[in-house]
Order: C-alpha cells, then sequence, then structure tokens
C-alpha cells in the first residue's frame, strides 16, 4: 500500500520535470527546422537577387543603312561576296551617325564597343533573309555589350553605378542614350536559346539544357531497365547464398563510392579502352549510369521487398509460374516505388560534376548538341564555367544558371512525390 | 518484355559505342592551360561563328595535363591542340616523340601577368621581388646577416621592409596544382631569391636544395590557399583590406573597381609595362597544334590562322581586350609566319 503511494507520488513529483523536458525536446526540434528554413531563404535570396538580372538584357537602337559602298556587297545573293561583307563597318558608321562629334581612333573604338558583337551578325541575317534591304536604312535594336550592359542595370543602384572598365566618356554616350529613350532592358530570350559563349551578353543555357537532357535520356534508357532487371532477379529469383550476399554488399558498397571514381573508370574504360570521343552525352550517360544503378537497384528492391508475400501466394495458388508471379503482379505493385527511386537517381545524376571532368564534358562548348553523339556539357558544368569566368556580366548569368537547374531539380523530386502519392497502394 | 527491352538497350549501346569509335571527329578539340583558356575560348567562338567548321571543344586541364592528353597519340581520340602557359619540357617532348607525335607546331601568342593585388580601400605598395620572397617563403636568410637558413620569422610587412605597413602578412594565392602559382614561384620568389649571393651560389652546387629554397611557400598561415578561382580571391580581399591576393592580370583588369595591383620594382602592372617587360613577374602562353591532324580534323589551318591574325592578338586585337598582352609587332609576325606555314620545332633548344 505504501510503496503504491510512494510510486504515485514519485511520479507526481517527477511530472514537471518530464513535461520540461518534452517541451525542451520539442523545441529544439522546432528550432533546427527554422535554422534550415533560415538557411535555405538566405542562399535562394542571395541567388535570386543576383540571377534576376539576367533574365533581361540591355539593348541599344541603332538606324543601320544598308550603304552597298561600306558594305563593299553589290549583289547580295553572291554567296562570295556576302561572306567577305563588311557588315562591321555599316555598324560603326551608325554609331558614328548618332554621335557625330567623336573624333579620334581610340575613341572610336571605344563608341564601337557600346553594342554587342553580334550587331554585325544581326546585321547581316537581316540582309540574307530580305535582299531588298541594300540601299535603304531601317532602325534596329541590338543587343548591348556585356560591359554597357551592367552599368546600365546599375545605374539606379544605391551604392552607385557599376562602372567597371566603362569610362567617363562611354558612361556620358550611355546617358544620351537614356535621354533619348534609345537604350531599354527587355526579356533575355537569348539565354534561353543559346549556348555557352566568352560574351556574357551572347552566353544561353539552351546548349546546357540540352546536354543534360541527352545525357540523363542514355543514363535512364541503360540504368533503369539493367536496375530493375537486377534487383527482381536478386529479391525473386536469386538463392540466397554468400555469392548472393557478396553481391549485395558490393552493391551496397557502390553506392557510397565517391562519383569521381565512376570518372575514372570511364576514361579507363570507355576512352582509352572503347576508344570513344570526348565529350559526348553518350560518355556522360554511360559514366553516369555505372554511378545510379547502385541507387536504383537498393530503391528497387526495397520496394520489391515491400509488396507483401500474401500477392504471391494467391498468384501461385491459382497456378502461376514464378515469371508470371513476378511480372504481372509483384513488378506493377513495385513500380511506384522503383520509379521514386530512379527519379532521384536521376535528379542526383542531374547535378554532377565530378564524374565528367575526366571525360571531358567540362569544357567550352559552344553549338548546342543535335543529339547523343555531339560535344556538349551539362548544367551543373556550365555553372562551374561562368562562376570561373573573368567578365563580371558571368556573376549573374551564373546564379540565374543555378535558379534554372534548381528549377529542374525541383520539378523532378515533385514528380517523385507525386508518383509515390498517386500510384501507391496501401495495404 | 523487360529482359527484352534491356537486351535491345544494351545492344544498341554497343553498336553505337563502336560505330562512334569509327567515326572520325569533325570539330576541333583543344586541351591545356587554364590561363590560355579565355582566350583560346574566344578565337573558337569566332571561329565558329565566321568559318564554317563546328565550333571547337576547349577544357581547361591544367598545362601539365594539356601535354598528357595532348601526346597520349595520334588518332581522333586523342586533343589536336594543347594550351600551355610555359613552353614545352623537353621531358613532354620525348613522351610526345615516343608516343608517335612527331610533328608539333609550337606558337606562343603573348605574355599573362601575375599580380599581388589588394583591395581599393586600402594604400597601394611598391614591393620588390627580395620582399615577395621573404614574405612568402618558408625558409628565408638570417636577419642577422649570417648566410644561414631560418623558418620565416617575419609577421608583418614592416618587419622586412620599413618601407612597407604595419599591417600582418596574410596572401591568398592558388594552390602548388595550379600553372599560376607554378610561374608565381618561378618568376616571383625565385627572381627574389636570387638576390642573396649565398643562395645563387646554390644554384651551381646543389640545385635541387636551391629550388627547395626558392619555390617552397611557408606553410604557417601567412600564405592562405583560396583554390583555383580567383572570384573568389577577389570577393575575399574586398572584405578584408589588409590582405592581398595572388591571380592573373586578366582578373586584375576586369575587377579594377575593387582591387589595385600592387607595384613590382616601381612598376605598376598594366599592359604596356608587361608588354615590355618592366613589370617583372609576367609568363608567356603558348599553343601547340599536332601536324599529323591537320588536314584530317578539318578547320585546325583555320583556327591557327584566327588566333594569329592582327585582329585577334594585334595590339588593339580582341584578346587584348579579354586581358592578353600582345608580343612586339616584328616578333608576331616571326611567330604568325612560321604557325601559318605549319613549320614544326625541332625541339633542340629546350
Amino acid at each position: 500500500m505504501t510503496d503504491k503511494k510512494n510510486i504515485s507520488e514519485l511520479v507526481a513529483a517527477g511530472l514537471a520535470k518530464r513535461y520540461r523536458r518534452e517541451k525542451m525536446f520539442r523545441f529544439w526540434g522546432i528550432l533546427s527546422i527554422v535554422f534550415s528554413v533560415l538557411c535555405l531563404v538566405v542562399l535562394f535570396t542571395d541567388i535570386i537577387t543576383k540571377g534576376s538580372g539576367a533574365f533581361q538584357q540591355t539593348y541599344i537602337q541603332i538606324d543601320i543603312t544598308y550603304d552597298p559602298d561600306i558594305l563593299e556587297l553589290y549583289d547580295p545573293l553572291d554567296g562570295k561576296q556576302f561572306a567577305l561583307a563588311n557588315f562591321d563597318g555599316v555598324i560603326r558608321q551608325s554609331l558614328q551617325q548618332r554621335f557625330p562629334d567623336v573624333q579620334g581612333r581610340r575613341d572610336k573604338r571605344e563608341l564601337k564597343k557600346l553594342v554587342s558583337l553580334d550587331a554585325a551578325f544581326v546585321v547581316a541575317e537581316r540582309l540574307k533573309d530580305q535582299p531588298s534591304l541594300l540601299g535603304k536604312s531601317e532602325s534596329l535594336w541590338v543587343l548591348a555589350d556585356d560591359d554597357i550592359d551592367t552599368y546600365y542595370k546599375s545605374l539606379d543602384d544605391r551604392e552607385g553605378p557599376f562602372t567597371g572598365r566603362t569610362t567617363e566618356k562611354t558612361q556620358g554616350w550611355v546617358q544620351e542614350l537614356v535621354d533619348r529613350g534609345e537604350i531599354e532592358l527587355r526579356f533575355n530570350r537569348e539565354f534561353f536559346v543559346r549556348g555557352d559563349s566568352r560574351e556574357p551578353e551572347l552566353a544561353g543555357i539552351w546548349g546546357a539544357v540540352k546536354g543534360s537532357f541527352f545525357t540523363l535520356l542514355v543514363t535512364l534508357v541503360l540504368s533503369f531497365p539493367i536496375g530493375v532487371a537486377a534487383a527482381l532477379y536478386l529479391e525473386e529469383f536469386a538463392p540466397k547464398n554468400k555469392w548472393t550476399d557478396l553481391i549485395e554488399v558490393n552493391i551496397n558498397n557502390l553506392a557510397a563510392v565517391p562519383s569521381i571514381i565512376f570518372g575514372l573508370l570511364g576514361l579507363a574504360i570507355f576512352i582509352n579502352f572503347f576508344q570513344m570521343p570526348r565529350s559526348v552525352p553518350l560518355l556522360g550517360g554511360l559514366v553516369l549510369t555505372l554511378m545510379t544503378l547502385p541507387t536504383i537497384i537498393i530503391s528497387s528492391r526495397a520496394a520489391i521487398k515491400a509488396v507483401p508475400p500474401s500477392i504471391r501466394e494467391a498468384a501461385w495458388g491459382i497456378g502461376a509460374s514464378p515469371m508470371q508471379v513476378a511480372l504481372h503482379h509483384v513488378l506493377p505493385l513495385a513500380m511506384p516505388g522503383m520509379l521514386t527511386g530512379s527519379i532521384i537517381g536521376m535528379a542526383q545524376a542531374l547535378g554532377e560534376t565530378a564524374p565528367l571532368l575526366m571525360i571531358g564534358m567540362v569544357a567550352f562548348i559552344v553549338d548546342t548538341p543535335s543529339s547523343i553523339t555531339d560535344p556538349a556539357t551539362v548544367l551543373p558544368v556550365q555553372i562551374f564555367l561562368w562562376s570561373d569566368s573573368p567578365e563580371r556580366a558571368f556573376v549573374e548569368k551564373t546564379s540565374a544558371a543555378i535558379m534554372v537547374l534548381l528549377g529542374f531539380l525541383i520539378i523532378m523530386n515533385t514528380l517523385a512525390v507525386w508518383l509515390r502519392k498517386r500510384l501507391e497502394k496501401r495495404w | 518484355m523487360i529482359k527484352q527491352n534491356v537486351i535491345k538497350a544494351a545492344l544498341a549501346g554497343t553498336v553505337l559505342a563502336t560505330a562512334m569509335a569509327a567515326n572520325a571527329r569533325d570539330y576541333i578539340s583543344i586541351v591545356g592551360s587554364s590561363t590560355v583558356y579565355p582566350f583560346s575560348t574566344v578565337v573558337a567562338e569566332r571561329l565558329g561563328r565566321t568559318a564554317g567548321v563546328p565550333t571547337p571543344t576547349v577544357e581547361s586541364t591544367g598545362t601539365g595535363g594539356g601535354m598528357k592528353l595532348f601526346c597520349d597519340g595520334v588518332g581522333s581520340s586523342t586533343a589536336d591542340i594543347t594550351n600551355a602557359s610555359r613552353r614545352i619540357k623537353a621531358s613532354e617532348f620525348e613522351m610526345c616523340k615516343s608516343n608517335g607525335v612527331t610533328e608539333i607546331i609550337e606558337v606562343l601568342v603573348g605574355y599573362d601577368g601575375i599580380v599581388l593585388a589588394n583591395s581599393n580601400k586600402s594604400d597601394r605598395i611598391n614591393l620588390s621581388r627580395k620582399d615577395i620572397f621573404l614574405a612568402l617563403a618558408k625558409q628565408v636568410p638570417n636577419p642577422d646577416g649570417s648566410e644561414t637558413l631560418v623558418d620565416n620569422p617575419y609577421k608583418t610587412w614592416k618587419d622586412l621592409n620599413p618601407a612597407l605597413p604595419a599591417a600582418n602578412i596574410e596572401v591568398l594565392g592558388p594552390p602548388p596544382t595550379s600553372g599560376t602559382r607554378d610561374a608565381f614561384a618561378e618568376l616571383a620568389l625565385e627572381g627574389g631569391c636570387k638576390s642573396f649571393g649565398f643562395i645563387k651560389a646554390m644554384k651551381k652546387t646543389d640545385k635541387n636544395q636551391y629550388k627547395t629554397i626558392c619555390h617552397t611557400v611557408r606553410e604557417d598561415g601567412a600564405y592562405v590557399e583560396a583554390g583555383e578561382n580567383d572570384n573568389l580571391i577577389v570577393q575575399k580581399l574586398e572584405k578584408n583590406p589588409d590582405s592581398f591576393g595572388v591571380f592573373g592580370f586578366s582578373f586584375l583588369d576586369q575587377n579594377s573597381d575593387k582591387v589595385q595591383g600592387s607595384m613590382i620594382e616601381g612598376f605598376e602592372p598594366t599592359f604596356e609595362s608587361i608588354a615590355d617587360k618592366s613589370y617583372s613577374v609576367s609568363r608567356p602562353l603558348y599553343f601547340y597544334v599536332k601536324k599529323a591532324h591537320v588536314g584530317v580534323v578539318p578547320g585546325i589551318q583555320e583556327y591557327i590562322n584566327e588566333f594569329t591574325s592582327n585582329k585577334a592578338w594585334g595590339d588593339e586585337g580582341y584578346l587584348s581586350e579579354k586581358g592578353m598582352i600582345p608580343l612586339a609587332a616584328d616578333v608576331r609576325q616571326d611567330i604568325g609566319g612560321s604557325a601559318r606555314n605549319l613549320q614544326v620545332m625541332n625541339g633542340e633548344d629546350l
């Protein structure tokens, strides 16, 4: 009797302490979540404030006269003459007419640097499309040079504009353009349709997006069937002995191997032995397949294990063969889990740079790839290359590319969650 | 079903791989120095836009790594051109030869300066190479004047030269794997090291020890390895006005609003002072072409022509705009001429 009373007294005496501990425990949980969210917010605001500028680009309006004498082009349909035509000349002349009081070789060179070197190509394209323009004039909006772009975007900054390499004269010209409304920011379409470039105003993400797409395509086509088949065999058919144990240990081991090792393996096998060319998505896909296979096999095995044995027993009961049990019953039920695992594996592969370093995909590649055998680079590599470039305008491009990559990762991970919610069966 | 797909996919993969190995490459593959990379890529891009050949791919592998890939042999899986921020070594030339790469075209394209810079917020200082050596070497001559070496005792710049500020020595620079670091050690540290007679005498008696003394950087925290990312160094200099950073001239040129280059022996790093060699810490930039690939991989001749054209490497060419220091006009003429005629190097003077 007294013992019992003592115990309940003891419990009552300790209750306050226990409640306090409970509260503390929850508080720590909330604190760590708040901390993580704060870190995320800081990271995102930094990336977004730095990168948002890259979605707009500065354009300058110039009046172009397609003067045959300056172009040294008298018949626009003559391909040979066209290729040699002096399109830089008409740009120079147009700028000179806009700023007639600019004298001296040095200043004239500075003046030419207001517009991007792309302007000459734009003018050439115009004339190619409409040969009748020869001898006439029109006004065109062309890309501004990256120094001008950075300067113009920072004009309203609190700490004053970023002058960088622009001279006072150039700043005066920009002011004149601003006053006349001949300079403006437009949506940066180029960023989404072009490949890499050393001129920041011409650098785009499309080449890297396509490269990532082709690389992941190869990875998916190879690693998903191989991974699923391996998992299915190991779970449903393989005898349990020390050989399968050994294989299991090795698969788990491979999943934890640093990714650079797979790059070295790719270099030794695919390039040195099979003599494949460097820098192509096919090669990148093969290397990333090696890297993602363990992840896919492990998650597929877990998904197969989660299918209740009663399903298999029922199928056997009505006379299904082991293959029929596996393909008709187990596989469809395990598929959502397998897909989720594969998507997460793919997302991991999308963010990988280290293994690609060894096989030449960390490279400057301008042309956008159109097949898995064209040289290409991938999104994270593009971010790395831009972050290492000296030109100031690449800072915002880097952040913008990070935003694009994050966007793709968010889409893939949401898809994985959605698939799981949508297809998963509960028992 | 699934198994059939697996077999099909595996087969398709193998067939593609073999088909590709047989195919010749139709774009130029360039590897090599990260210092030449910014210039090489600009030339490659212009070539792709104007010459009607696919744009070359350019990889930044470092000078040594590039030589290894370049000298690996002849054939479409090896590189056509390698960039270098120093001349090819005799050992590398031999390695090339033994792998069948016997005909190499050497092109000197220009110079790059290495700068020691600090934030614009503090004063510009004037250093000598001797100051740099005393500030950064692991072992320095005993300050008492005897001809012995002691572990670097200097904590502040003032300790080693009364004319310098009293700030702590803190220099951010590239790690030993970097070509910039090699060049910095060779040009700045060794340059200062040689000014001590007894160390210079060592070069004849014990070359290895001479090199160790002159090239080893102190490890007590005064020199901070900041990785290969020069942008990061610039950011850190902005935050800490007392520290200095080591990087290439093109970064200084692009970030002149944030950092300033220290004077070395009285000369500020500028285009002019590096070109006429009055600024002492500068190095040559090269690229090397595999002659066996010219005519096999399309565009190599065009690439050489573009790189050695006046609009590219001239005094006011687009490469000088990217921060490369051009050669003198008559040197350009000589080198350009023999490069365009694909004259191979004999390697005797290496």
